[in-house]
């Protein structure tokens, strides 16, 4: 009965301290890495915020192109084909 | 003496163990919530880009359109070869990639023209036809023959050139303004 006791006291108690404190290290290390993600997420969304400039582009590309049509259009008609 | 002994080891396993777990769970309750701000940010991005693709879509679709059109409308009216000659002249390198409507336009054989003439002039006399252009060309004939230009204006009197120059002035035997148009208009 003895040695059972010791054997808790010396062996199990020890074993069981080291792996819960591993755990408990690695889950500490995950929550920096975690943080991060978050801002990275939302430094990330922030970026985005000009996305609906892209609209303005858009129209302004096809303003764009159709201006180029009509010049393309009137220099067909003025100059002579090669 | 050994039933206190293991119930002390049991104790303090039990003590180790609540201890570890707690803060495990701790730990974890701040992994959670640091995710679900993570999540948060990231659905942020994705309702953010949602609508780019298509407008990027639209964006190329109409550049393309315009690039077609200017290379169809360029290879029109300087032919495939000087066409050629003038793209890898204005950007050097750019004639092995060819037009993309025009599969020979890459291995088609063009003038040098970029070598002799400024991007003006090239451009200037490939929309006019008038000036001294590739006249140094290794490969073709030139479009107007600069060393011997007086040609053309021979050309003008193909029977005698008269001798003495054009008569300009009140005097001259061709008005270009008649005498009772109204001078407000020059």
């Amino acid at each position: 009965m003895i040695v059972v006791a010791l054997v808790m006291l010396i062996v199990v108690f020890p074993v069981v301290v080291y792996l819960l404190n591993s755990v408990l290290k690695e889950a500490k290390a995950i929550t920096p890495s975690i943080n991060r993600i978050a801002a990275a997420a939302h430094a990330g969304s922030k970026d985005l915020d000009a996305a609906p400039l892209l609209l303005t582009t858009q129209q302004q590309v096809r303003d764009t192109v159709a201006n180029v049509a009509a010049y393309g259009g009137s220099l067909d008609v003025i100059v002579d084909d090669a | 003496m050994a039933g206190a002994l293991l119930i002390i080891a049991v104790v303090l396993i039990v003590l180790a163990l609540v201890y570890f777990l707690g803060m495990v769970i701790f730990e974890l309750q701040k992994i959670t919530e640091g995710l679900d701000t993570a999540i948060d940010g990231v659905v942020e991005i994705i309702a953010k880009s949602e609508p780019v693709n298509p407008i990027v879509s639209d964006i190329n679709l109409n550049l393309d359109a315009a690039v077609d059109a200017l290379e169809g409308l360029l290879v029109k009216k300087a032919g495939l070869p000087e066409a050629m000659g003038l793209i890898e002249g204005l950007y050097p390198g750019a004639k092995k990639d060819g037009l993309r409507n025009f599969p020979d336009s890459a291995t088609v054989k063009s003038p040098r023209i970029g070598e002799v003439y400024t991007r003006g002039t090239l451009t200037l006399a490939r929309l006019g036809r008038e000036a001294p252009i590739a006249a140094l060309s290794p490969n073709g004939p030139a479009l107007r023959d600069a060393r011997y230009g007086s040609r053309a204006s021979r050309g003008l009197y193909p029977a005698d050139r008269p001798g003495r120059s054009p008569i300009i002035g009140t005097n001259s035997p061709v008005q270009y303004e008649v005498e009772d148009a109204d001078p407000s208009a020059v």
